[in-house]
């Protein structure tokens, strides 16, 4: 269960977990039970394309596109870290 | 000093509860329902402390459901954007008030539990037929799809049921559990002899966790609070004094954690006159550990006093009569080996005595309290 994310898996925010822009500190927030993860820019627009219908490919498909960054490295990143929110059970598949 | 903006609230709406566990964190002086802040004034703490950069709200008490406005409370939450948890003993009026709470936009619930088996937790919680109930409210939750995190606090009573707790979490479909080590304030500061569980019992414990961590990685997120008086290092209390956290009592007093008004001479502003945000930023009580200023020897010179803060200042007080003092759960404060010493010996006799149940305004249990904080003072 704890594996990494592939591909084809469908990530979502669960109900208790909310992405929210924090004007106090200028900066994107995922508030989740009992702790606040602090986001980057690239971290909070990886999760803004979390949206329950693009596989963890589309999300990295719409990032490539996005980005000159070569897409295996963007690939690692984001498998990276939404297999580590998921291991957190912040974010379902 | 500086104040960063504070991140968490914890809101005690009321300090009613039907339970009566002998660890409860609140004051020994309980605040009556006739000094309860009204709804009105509820929302705009709310407000402020949103305005003011808080994410998460702890909707606490006592029983937090016993109020009949918590889901008005609760809407307000979700209105100006807070992230609301709920912590419940999951009886009384709880299950009647879920269904509301979560279409007000409750963001997740902690439930307590006393034991995982229900006659010895009714004896701890002292309320009959509490774990059915809790029961009862635990499906309930995660039926709703909201996200449930266990509490359990673990003392001498329940030292031996960890792996049964963690099994209970997992059958309850819980995302997280707390194994919250009892921590010796308040009213278990006054049953800390009763409480106090013997080391090789607390080791077991740490170990149970740590396999257990493991085997559901993914499954179950299981947080550990080590007991301080067996600890090396003090924890960050209230993650430092006056840098993350705000405890609104039911009467409106403002505090850094839920234990400060132990701590004399320090006086506590409410929001009945003042805003949060002056509070959080010119109150002296807020003031008076906030940072590193204040810190005596050996905090000062060490490497750790932004790590730790220098422990808890309530400890602190009750266990070295100062409340600037180095924690005495640091290895480093001349009073550690006493505290060590003493747990050994409160956690080594034979029977544990009797537990001084929680109660509201009670002179007889108030003066038991009192005895029995005498009975645990140093010498």
């Amino acid at each position: 269960m704890s594996d990494a994310l592939s591909l084809s898996d469908v990530p979502r925010l669960p109900r208790g977990v909310r992405l929210r822009f924090d004007e106090v500190r200028s900066a994107h927030v995922l508030l989740a039970p009992e702790r606040a993860f602090d986001l980057d820019a690239v971290a909070a627009e990886v999760l803004s394309l979390v949206d329950g219908s693009r596989s963890v490919g589309d999300i990295i498909d719409a990032l490539a596109a996005k980005y000159a960054e070569d897409r295996a490295v963007i690939e690692g990143d984001v498998v990276a870290m939404l297999s580590d929110l998921a291991k957190k059970r912040v974010l379902d598949r | 000093m500086n104040a960063p903006a504070p991140i968490g609230l914890l809101a005690e709406l009321t300090h009613r509860c039907p339970l009566r566990c002998p660890y409860c964190s609140n004051p020994l002086e309980l605040d009556r329902r006739s000094a309860e802040l009204d709804t009105e004034t509820w929302q705009r703490v709310l407000s402020e402390a949103a305005a003011l950069g808080v994410l998460h709200v702890h909707l606490s008490g006592g029983e937090p459901t016993a109020r009949a406005d918590v889901v008005a409370i609760t809407a307000h939450c979700a209105r100006v954007g807070l992230y609301s948890n709920l912590i419940t003993s999951g009886v009384g009026g709880a299950l009647a008030k879920l269904d509301a709470l979560a279409e007000a936009g409750l963001d997740h619930v902690q439930l307590s539990i006393q034991s995982a088996d229900a006659a010895n937790g009714e004896r701890i919680g002292g309320l009959v037929n509490a774990q059915a109930q809790k029961m009862a409210f635990a499906e309930r939750v995660t039926a709703l799809g909201l996200p449930l995190t266990l509490n359990a606090v673990i003392h001498r009573g329940n030292i031996d049921e960890v792996e049964r707790i963690i099994d209970l979490a997992v059958r309850l479909g819980a995302k997280r559990l707390e194994v919250a080590h009892t921590q010796y304030y308040g009213w278990a500061y006054a049953n800390r002899a009763a409480l106090m569980p013997a080391k090789a019992d607390v080791d077991r414990s740490i170990r149970t966790v740590e396999a257990a961590r493991k085997a559901l990685e993914g499954q179950l997120v299981i947080d550990l609070v080590v007991p301080d008086y067996y600890a090396a290092y003090p924890k960050a209390c209230a993650g430092g004094w006056g840098r993350r956290l705000m405890n609104v009592t039911p009467s409106g007093r403002v505090l850094p954690c839920h234990a400060a008004e132990t701590i004399p001479g320090l006086a506590f502003w409410s929001v009945r006159e003042r805003s949060l945000a002056e509070i959080w930023v010119s109150s002296p009580a807020f003031a008076a550990f906030r940072g590193t200023d204040w810190m005596p020897e050996p905090c000062r010179s060490c490497d750790r006093k932004e790590r730790d803060w220098g422990g808890c200042r309530c400890q602190a007080l009750a266990l070295t009569g100062d409340a600037a003092a180095t924690d005495p759960a640091c290895s480093l404060s001349p009073h550690h080996a006493r505290i060590g010493a003493l747990a050994a010996a409160e956690a080594g006799a034979g029977e544990a005595p009797p537990y001084v149940y929680r109660t509201i305004g009670g002179a007889d249990a108030k003066e038991r309290t009192e005895a029995g904080v005498a009975a645990a003072a140093l010498p």
